[in-house]
């Protein structure tokens, strides 16, 4: 309970984040990626406060022995740099430079991003499911 | 570069490593987008709750800020709906393929100081900005 509970709240404070940098508007996104146009250094920032804070956060984090509310810290364990890494960045990239929109801008944009913003996660819903239902699945889902 | 806006950027970026520290700190989990999202469908049944979760506080949160503010956050997306398909399977197969997207490799890999993450990030900024690149030479941008 209190996992879900937590969950909760850490979604809408970084739903929060992202709607108050205007990281959920994909012009704003796609102005960032621009970068011999009218360039917008934007989301650099963004992603830069988050990871200062992230860094130092963390560490205080794994100074507990395990989390609050589950039995242990799950971080990735795989170290390999392989083509699966650099080929799904590099698809990843792409789509992102098409649209503007990446993974959690675009989930937080379905309550008000109309149609587009709709038909962008049913097309995600569609990658994801012909990667997780074929044979290119891994062992677990992260 | 009269439309860089570092204030609300800042606060913004802030809110989202609280957000990441958060979840690490009281569920022990990455706060990874992509990561979170597939696992809701694909992740095991005890595994699923938490996702469920914080997908609900995600899409809340602007919706809440637009009670507040009195005014919807601005979603202006040019692209046609031949493009936001391709682009949505792209990101869906992409990040599944490389483990992860802006926040999960962008934000927590980074803070992790993983090198696969730095080298997700790399070629994912340089793909994105080479496909803008691209599709403003050949539609004028």
């Amino acid at each position: 309970m209190g996992k879900t509970i937590s969950a909760g709240i850490t979604g809408l404070i970084f739903g929060l984040g992202l709607t108050i940098a205007e990281m959920t508007n994909p012009a704003k996104v796609l102005a960032f990626l621009d970068l011999f146009g009218n360039w917008d250094p934007s989301l650099a920032l963004v992603m830069g406060a988050a990871f200062l804070v992230t860094l130092a956060g963390y560490r205080l984090s794994w100074l507990r022995k395990q989390p609050v509310f589950a039995e242990q810290f799950q971080i990735p364990g795989n170290r390999q740099i392989d083509s699966r890494l650099a080929i799904g960045a590099l698809l990843f990239g792409i789509g992102w430079g098409l649209a503007g929109l990446c993974p959690g801008p675009a989930i937080a944009a379905l309550g008000f991003g109309g149609t587009k913003a709709l038909m962008f996660i049913a097309a995600v819903v569609a990658g994801v499911l012909a990667y997780d239902l074929t044979a290119l699945k891994p062992k677990t889902a992260g | 570069m009269e439309n860089f806006t570092p204030l609300t950027a800042t606060i913004g970026g802030v809110l989202i490593g609280i957000s990441a520290v958060l979840l690490m700190s009281l569920t022990g989990r990455i706060a990874g987008i992509s990561g979170i999202f597939a696992g809701a469908a694909f992740a095991n049944r005890g595994d699923r709750g938490w996702r469920w979760a914080f997908l609900v506080g995600l899409v809340a949160a602007p919706l809440i800020y637009a009670l507040a503010s009195g005014e919807s956050p601005p979603f202006e997306l040019n692209a046609g709906a031949p493009t936001i398909i391709a682009a949505g399977l792209l990101v869906g197969f992409g990040t599944r393929l490389g483990s992860g997207c802006t926040s999960g490799h962008g934000v927590c890999g980074l803070a992790r100081l993983s090198p696969r993450s730095l080298v997700s990030v790399i070629v994912f900024m340089f793909a994105g900005m080479a496909t803008v690149a691209v599709t403003n030479a050949a539609f004028g941008g």
